[in-house]
């Protein structure tokens, strides 16, 4: 039986760029919890593969998938069904986020 | 509320500046560029006459100035992007670029814990966003940084690194050829190491390992074992997707 | 037309051959996944066919290699755009699987070890137009291009090819699988160019 090759992924840090042309806001510090395991953590932390055909996030304590991604030419689908939900930090009012964004 | 989508934009190369033979720091004047914090990345996509298309993702070497961003690109053997990026493309041509993208693996100026940065490879091109934010903002926190790479002829920023910065202090270990009288000899990161150039983890530092995966997961195994807050650690990996 | 990157090229591609539209052609064979490489060991591998009416027929690894093979020769096309012609395989038709199945179900669907699944109508499984392909080029199927088994149906985007292949579960009503629900077309046809949904 030959050596089992490592598996290629990389953490949510890779999510950022697609999901930010979907959310005005950054996605990767959102703390999320797998509904298959519970575990909670950041979005950054998951597991991600892809980017083609489209980008799957799974869970770093069970594998199973937290977040679908997938951009077509003109929409992009998102499935956060294994996510029981996010929670995504936000600035509060008129306090700048530092994200260098600025106001809309 | 603030924010909004990102959007493609062009960019215009302005400077290049060789930090080893095979990496190259790009310098790009982008019009309407908000600005970013240490640690963001941006992705840069590349179109064919044909209209083919394909993106890759670079950290953002410097903190924000202006309309300049600095991204340092290392060529991969066989790759699509990373030889177009570093010897292709000459002063005055243009590019696209998404971003600035990435919340959570980012330094603020603001903070009072002590950080530790630690970078495998070309992992130093975020780190060095965050030790250039902290000199820009006339920061003391301190700061240790340890480098792993192969060989000393494969740093980035050497020169500037060599300079003199009042409460930051460099580690180098090399996992394939010393220089002549060096004392560690060649060898991947270990405790020791992190020990050696790190912060006991009582001090409560904030952590930053970017680099592949697998040194990521080392070095952030051994600051688990060394106590550190898993919390407080950060990871970036650099994935299979590069080139 | 949009931006163009000045002097970007890509990886070769259009060297003169039919392709789908929008496909380019690769010479070597990119393994793309959406989780871990499942690992199976054939002392446990099975195949299975259900049936609508809740028949099971299964082939444990020496019954499939007892089975007649064929050795197709086929053109790959990967929604991702690349393409990669004239691949060598060995493999059992599904026509050979299907031989005792006693079954009037339209729909299958694809799973996979790994969780992976892909629905597709029964009559594009048959009728020589898909396998159990069990060797690539001359040699045992790695686990990265979905050894120790893979279902091979050419005339569908690859993503219907499912590696690691488990079982087919034969129904009345059409189940989306995993590529479908995430916004791919639920046909596939490269030379229609069904990429997504509403292609």
């Amino acid at each position: 039986m030959t050596e089992p090759a490592q598996d290629s992924y990389q953490d949510g840090n890779a999510l950022a760029g697609p999901l930010r042309e979907i959310f005005a806001v950054d996605v990767t510090a959102a703390a999320g919890q797998c509904v298959h395991c519970g575990l909670a953590g950041p979005v950054a932390s998951l597991r991600v593969y892809g980017p083609a055909p489209g980008m799957v996030a799974r869970c770093p304590g069970c594998d199973e998938v937290v977040l679908r991604l997938v951009r077509g030419p003109d929409s992009a689908w998102l499935d956060l069904r294994g996510t029981v939900s996010l929670r995504i930090p936000l600035p509060g009012p008129g306090v700048p986020d530092g994200t260098g964004e600025g106001p809309a | 509320m603030n924010g909004r989508r990102l959007v493609w934009r062009i960019a215009r190369l302005v400077e290049i500046r060789d930090e080893t033979p095979s990496a190259r720091t790009l310098v790009l004047q982008i019009p309407g560029w908000p600005g970013h914090l240490a640690g963001q990345h941006v992705d840069v996509r590349l179109t064919a006459e044909d209209g083919y298309s394909t993106q890759r993702s670079y950290s953002i070497a410097a903190p924000a100035d202006g309309e300049r961003v600095e991204l340092t690109v290392q060529r991969v053997p066989d790759g699509e992007v990373s030889p177009y990026l570093t010897e292709e493309l000459t002063v005055g041509d243009e590019v696209e670029i998404r971003g600035p993208v990435g919340g959570w693996f980012v330094w603020r100026p603001n903070g009072t814990a002590p950080v530790l940065l630690v970078a495998g490879g070309s992992g130093i091109v975020p780190l060095m966003a965050m030790i250039r934010a902290r000199r820009q903002a006339g920061s003391r926190t301190p700061f240790r940084l340890i480098y792993s790479l192969r060989e000393p002829g494969e740093r980035y920023y050497a020169e500037e690194l060599r300079l003199p910065h009042p409460g930051l202090d460099v580690t180098y270990l090399y996992t394939r050829a010393v220089p002549d009288g060096w004392a560690r000899p060649v060898g991947r990161l270990t405790i020791a190491d992190m020990n050696t150039g790190g912060w006991p983890a009582d001090f409560g530092p904030e952590c930053y390992i970017c680099g592949p995966t697998g040194f990521v997961e080392t070095a952030s195994d051994i600051l688990l074992a060394m106590g550190h807050d898993a919390r407080a650690i950060k990871t970036e990996r650099f994935g299979p997707t590069g080139g | 037309m949009g931006f163009v990157s000045r002097g970007f090229r890509g990886r070769p591609r259009d060297e003169g051959v039919k392709l789908p539209p929008g496909q380019y052609l690769v010479h070597d064979f990119p393994v793309l996944s959406a989780g871990p490489t499942p690992r199976v060991p054939l002392d446990r591998w099975e195949f299975a066919i259900d049936t609508e009416d809740g028949q099971t027929h299964r082939w444990s690894w020496q019954e499939l290699m007892a089975l007649p093979a064929e050795t197709p020769t086929v053109d790959l096309h990967c929604v991702t755009k690349w393409s990669k012609l004239g691949t060598d395989w060995k493999g059992v038709s599904l026509d050979t699987l299907f031989a005792d199945v006693e079954s009037s179900a339209e729909y299958a669907l694809v799973y996979s070890y790994g969780g992976y699944t892909t629905n597709l109508p029964v009559e594009d499984l048959l009728d020589g137009k898909a396998w159990i392909a069990y060797q690539f080029d001359g040699e045992e199927l790695a686990a990265a291009h979905g050894g120790p088994a893979r279902l091979l149906v050419p005339h569908l985007y690859l993503w219907k090819s499912a590696k690691w292949v488990q079982g087919i579960r034969l129904m009345n009503e059409d189940w989306p699988g995993f590529w479908e629900t995430a916004g791919y077309h639920n046909y596939g046809d490269p030379w229609r160019e069904q990429r997504y949904q509403g292609d």
